[in-house]
């Protein structure tokens, strides 16, 4: 019973790796450029339900749904002003502007909110599930976690695949250039693929803050890198392939953290991830393209 | 229709295309040929707006559009079929098609067109479901012209269309390229094989290292001592 709660959390910690894993997989995919900014934008969204809630009193609906709102226009923010410029530069520069405005935000907000560590608010819902004649506990933030993964898999699976933006978004991945040709501007794309990815951010820190509730100017960097390489592990560039390593990864590391070591947990998490791209460097899922000529 | 004036092209230092003009009138078929590096393909990337132009103008039907993003010129009536075909391979064959009529508005003709595509290439029809990475080298051939068509041009930009295909399969891409511009769809064609091109062109222009160095009708440049001797192998 105790392993089903484990691997239960580990799937609920892998559903926000997933989640957080989608925007730098998407990103990656759209614009071949790694977002190490995204963790900091998780950073600011769990700052921003923090203040809608607390200090200006607002439901929690409405208080989700302003951090979503801060983090979608501080994405794309970002990337008018920190990559658009370099969209013709080397790789090199733009991973160095990356690393730059993660620091940027990380002491931007410890210079407005201070380092002190503040206590998120519980503004999901509290209490458990018992199974089993309480046997089993299973917390309903953590099936609350699980569900908005899931919930937010299927719908930008589909949009991705059904609709005209998603589909002209596959194109941009695909080929920039034979994208243009269709008429499909680049530009909007990536700004609507940055939206998304950061959107995305705010929830997982909501998610993230309500499980873990405490809110400091670092707090974005572990979950960044671990969600980096959960999108490595399934596979960069592949939505699946975040969902998969997310997963995988939450429940590696809750497992290791319960049955081998708290403190060995991390590295045994990137042990497995080195074995698995040892033996498939494109990851679970990446696909290896085969072009025709 | 098109009016390219003295258009000159840069990557860094290099000056790649050095100050050419020409012009595509109203349902011709214009061709460039040329060798290899000669800057036919930098020519038609700079027209669809890929490429910014150092100096000079792109004018359609008397509109500049030199400085226009490439979104916005393909809006304007001008599709590319590129060189080497970039179909989304990872798309399917009818995704393909709908991503070519990406600008429009109009889903009653778009249908049409679909319908009339898939009419020019009955091929395509069979494996609209299929993925374009699966298709031969001559079905994505088609499926680049299609998917170009689909963004009901004025004008058609078909780079090195015959490039890697069999000669029975040239012959027929060559046939659909006259059948689409009977259709009233202007074309200019970029080819390294000269003598295809020629066949089917109204007129014709040689680049040469980023220059015009000859023009004239498809058939006076067949019949050209010095076009025999550089292009069409004797």
């Amino acid at each position: 019973m105790t392993f089903l709660t484990y691997l239960i959390s580990g799937l609920a910690l892998g559903s926000v790796y997933a989640i957080i894993a989608l925007g730098y997989t998407m990103v990656y995919g759209i614009a071949k450029m790694l977002n190490f900014a995204h963790g900091d934008i998780i950073m600011v969204g769990g700052y921003a339900a923090f203040f809608a809630f607390n200090k200006f009193g607002l439901s929690p609906v409405v208080s989700i749904l302003a951090s979503i709102l801060v983090c979608t226009l501080l994405g794309v923010i970002i990337e008018r002003l920190a990559y658009k410029p370099l969209r013709q530069a080397s790789s090199l520069s733009v991973l160095i502007t990356a690393i730059g405005v993660s620091y940027f935000l990380q002491n931007g907000s410890q210079l407005i909110f201070g380092s002190d560590t503040k206590i998120f608010p519980a503004m999901l819902m509290e209490g458990s599930l018992k199974l089993f004649d309480g046997r089993l506990m299973i917390s309903y933030l953590t099936l609350f976690t699980i569900f908005t993964c899931v919930v937010i898999m299927t719908v930008l699976t589909l949009f991705i695949n059904k609709t005209k933006i998603g589909k002209a978004m596959r194109a941009c991945a695909e080929d920039k250039g034979a994208a243009q040709l269709m008429g499909i501007n680049v530009d909007t794309t990536i700004s609507i693929t940055f939206a998304i990815g950061s959107g995305l951010a705010a929830v997982a820190a909501i998610l993230l803050c309500s499980t873990y509730p405490s809110l400091s100017p670092t707090l974005g960097s572990m979950p960044g890198i671990k969600a980096f390489t959960a999108a490595v592990f399934g596979g960069i560039g592949s939505i699946p392939g975040a969902l998969l390593g997310g997963l995988l990864l939450g429940i590696i590391e809750n497992l290791t953290k319960a049955y081998i070591s708290t403190q060995l947990s991390d590295a045994i998490v990137f042990t497995v991830l080195i074995i698995v791209l040892l033996i498939k460097p494109t990851g679970l899922l990446g696909k290896k393209e085969n072009v025709k000529v | 229709m098109l009016k390219v004036k003295d258009l000159k092209v840069r990557y860094g230092m290099i000056e790649a295309i050095k100050g050419i003009s020409f012009e595509v009138d109203d349902s011709e078929i214009v061709t460039l040929i040329g060798a290899n590096g000669a800057g036919k393909t930098t020519t038609m990337h700079t027209i669809s707006g890929l490429i910014k132009a150092a100096s000079g103008s792109i004018e359609l039907d008397g509109r500049d559009i030199t400085k226009l993003p490439a979104h916005k010129i393909v809006e304007m009536g001008i599709a590319q079929c590129p060189e080497r075909r970039r179909v989304f391979a990872q798309q399917s064959v009818e995704d393909n098609l709908f991503l070519g009529a990406y600008t429009r508005k109009d889903k009653d003709e778009i249908r049409k067109d679909l319908e009339n595509v898939y009419e020019l290439f009955p091929r395509l029809k069979e494996r609209s479901t299929q993925m374009a990475g699966t298709l031969s080298g001559g079905e994505q051939q088609m499926l680049a012209m299609g998917r170009a068509l689909m963004a009901k041009p004025k004008i058609m930009l078909l780079d090195e269309p015959s490039m890697g295909l069999s000669p029975l399969l040239v012959r027929e891409i060559f046939d659909i390229i006259k059948n689409i511009n009977s259709q009233g769809v202007t074309i200019l064609l970029v080819e390294q094989n000269a003598k295809m091109a020629l066949s089917i062109a109204n007129r014709a222009y040689v680049i040469e290292t980023g220059r015009i160095v000859m023009s004239g009708t498809g058939e006076e440049l067949l019949n050209s001592e010095d076009i025999k001797k550089a292009y069409l192998g004797g």
